[in-house]
């Protein structure tokens, strides 16, 4: 229970900073500055809280259960391909609509395309599509916070209760803070998951007595020593990865929060140094994830492995929802709190624990960023905010992020995790296919309004594509693929472990290829924007 | 031709980052970092040098003058 307390003590700082962001806010312009903290962040907030904004559980809970189960693949995978994909994303697409916010007074992304392309339904459609897109993040961000919680209690803290309190404090410090609250909370989380991997590393090291003699065990370990190669995993597969990370910046929250800088060159340190943060998170935590396989002394930990060599010896003659339990059952996404329960100290795994929660709960920003969305996009577009002024404009946006909570948590109570786990996948390949939107936007003059239909209508189609291919095919047991159609030694399209394969790649690659030929293809064939339109952005 | 340089060294450096050199190799550096991952912590540090060369060499400097511009003209009329 003694953890538990600290992560309860983190959670009261949280809602301070957020009600303490809500007394420093009240002489301001009202919708900019509860949506937007006035433009005004400075360079070390601005850094901090978009790249905690872009850090979820996935940072800790997520690479180290990944890689308990893959290996060291994980690092060059997930983290530095973002690297290197996300920091140019930010300096030559979120300094420029950084550039047209302070113009023209945007403050989402459709608000910008609705004004680039001369259009006003297609907005919407985009909007519904970004917010389902979206959704299914802020579940999963309360049902991370429940399971933390019961986790770092001991089962004291039923998942119930946990969820509901991960889901007030939130709701709390973007209800009262809005964008300033959220991007301090995020600032504060952001020091403290940076801390947490180096701690984590020595704290969980010095247990094990150092990792030399682990690593060497693992590679005279015929079984274990793949784990320190990426041979578990095709070249296909990890060049495909490297399109995700161009999903970050068409998540509409990680646009917006580029909306909120003071000046431009704050964008200088973000691009910097955002390779250098990703480090200092995955690397210790993808390297304690690897290293988890060679603790013997956590029955938790045994038991995983046990599941994984079930699956992988007797899969083939299982059903696919027996293999789905022992895939749950592998799964590793608590080893690190595996690890810290058994290496660290009680107070140390409480404030370690703190750093998990806060992974964890970046939701925020994402119920922020709805709120602003359906504000700005639906309420203030078809005519509420010259009706009923900008004060309602902010309530309407404060009862948006209550009811988005109301429902987020009720979802999360019913509905099974994996659910949402899967739909997050489709939603990063997703947000990866409308990111020829912007750069069309942004430096094309040709692009169409018709062109971002054809390209939002291709991503609603595919998404929902892929998602009922894998629903109705389940997955196969490791080893080889359910292979649908050959062409030229090529499968076609597969059913894999893991997911699904189009011509050996992970299904982002076409889709955003597609999302590209369509944007060229339709907007050639027509009617471009008028010359004074394309004049305000060229 | 300085653009084109650095346009060259991005296009490399997502070519380094498939390292299929190392896919097989376990070898443990210090006796126990597997290369594979040395490999990828070394190369975010030098996405993180390419980005500062980056916003050193191409800043897009008219974007940033052309708000400055404004917002004193604003300043100036109120």
């Amino acid at each position: 229970m003694i953890p538990a307390i600290f992560v309860f003590l983190y959670l009261a700082s949280v809602l301070y900073i957020g009600i303490f962001a809500f007394r420093k806010a009240k002489s301001r312009k009202e919708a900019e500055d509860y949506f937007l903290a006035s433009r005004s962040l400075g360079p070390f907030v601005f850094l901090f809280s978009l790249f905690g904004t872009n850090m979820t559980a996935f940072a800790i809970l997520g690479s180290s259960g990944h890689a308990f189960q893959n290996g060291i693949v994980t690092f060059g995978l997930m983290a530095s391909s973002s690297g290197l994909v996300i920091p140019l994303t930010i300096f030559f697409i979120g300094t420029r609509v950084w550039a047209l916010g302070k113009k023209y007074g945007f403050m989402t992304p459709v608000q910008m395309f609705r004004d680039r392309w001369e259009c006003s339904h297609i907005g919407t459609f985009i909007f519904v599509v970004q917010s389902v897109l979206l959704v299914p993040y802020i579940i999963i961000g309360i049902m991370g916070g429940g399971t933390t919680l019961n986790v770092i209690s001991g089962g004291v803290v039923p998942y119930w209760f946990g969820g509901a309190i991960v889901a007030l404090v939130v709701m709390g410090y973007v209800f009262f803070g809005g964008m300033r609250g959220t991007a301090w909370v995020n600032t504060f989380q952001t020091i403290l998951f940076l801390s947490f991997g180096l701690v984590a590393i020595l704290v969980i090291g010095a247990g094990m007595g150092g990792f030399r003699s682990a690593a060497n065990a693992m590679l005279n370990s015929p079984a274990l020593a793949p784990l320190l190669t990426r041979e578990r995993i095709s070249p296909y597969y990890f060049f495909s990865y490297t399109f995700i990370p161009l999903s970050a910046i068409a998540f509409p929250h990680i646009l917006i929060f580029c909306l909120t800088a003071e000046k431009m060159k704050h964008f200088k340190k973000t691009v910097i140094f955002y390779p250098l943060c990703i480090l200092a998170i995955w690397l210790p935590c993808v390297f304690l994830g690897v290293m988890a396989n060679r603790v013997t002394d956590v029955p938790e930990i045994r038991a995983k492995q046990e599941a994984r060599r079930v699956l992988a010896t007797q899969g083939k003659q299982m059903t696919p929802d027996q293999r789905d339990e022992l895939r749950d059952k592998a799964a590793g996404d608590d080893v690190i709190m595996l690890l810290l329960q058994r290496y660290a100290p009680l107070w140390l795994a409480g404030i370690l624990g703190a750093g998990i929660m806060a992974a964890v709960m970046a939701s925020d920003s994402q119920i922020l960023a709805l709120s602003t969305m359906f504000t700005e996009d639906v309420f203030a577009f078809y005519g509420h905010k010259q009706r009923f002024g900008e004060k309602v404009q902010v309530n309407t946006g404060r009862l948006f992020i209550v009811l988005i909570t109301i429902v987020a948590y009720s979802v999360a109570l019913r509905a099974p995790e994996t659910i949402f786990e899967l739909a997050i996948q489709y939603a990063f390949s997703g947000f990866a296919a409308l990111s020829p939107l912007l750069v069309a936007a942004l430096f094309w003059k040709g692009s169409t309004k018709w062109g971002a239909l054809a390209v939002t209508v291709w991503v609603a189609f595919s998404v929902v594509a892929v998602a009922l291919f894998q629903h109705f095919v389940p997955a196969p047991a490791p080893g080889p693929s359910v292979v649908f159609g050959k062409l030229g030694g090529w499968e076609v399209l597969s059913r894999t472990p893991g997911g699904t394969a189009v011509f050996g790649f992970m299904p982002v690659v076409p889709m955003v290829i597609v999302s590209a030929l369509l944007m060229w293809l339709v907007s050639s064939a027509t009617r471009k924007p008028s010359q004074p339109t394309i004049a305000r952005y060229f | 031709m300085k653009r084109i340089l650095l346009v060259i060294a991005v296009v490399a450096l997502y070519i380094l980052h498939q390292d299929f050199w190392f896919w097989r190799n376990p070898y443990l550096v210090f006796g126990f970092l597997p290369i594979g991952l040395f490999y990828h912590g070394c190369f975010s540090i030098v996405a993180s040098l390419l980005m500062w060369l980056l916003v050193k060499q191409t800043w897009p400097v008219h974007l940033e003058q052309e708000i400055e511009q404004r917002e004193s003209e604003e300043a100036h009329t109120r």
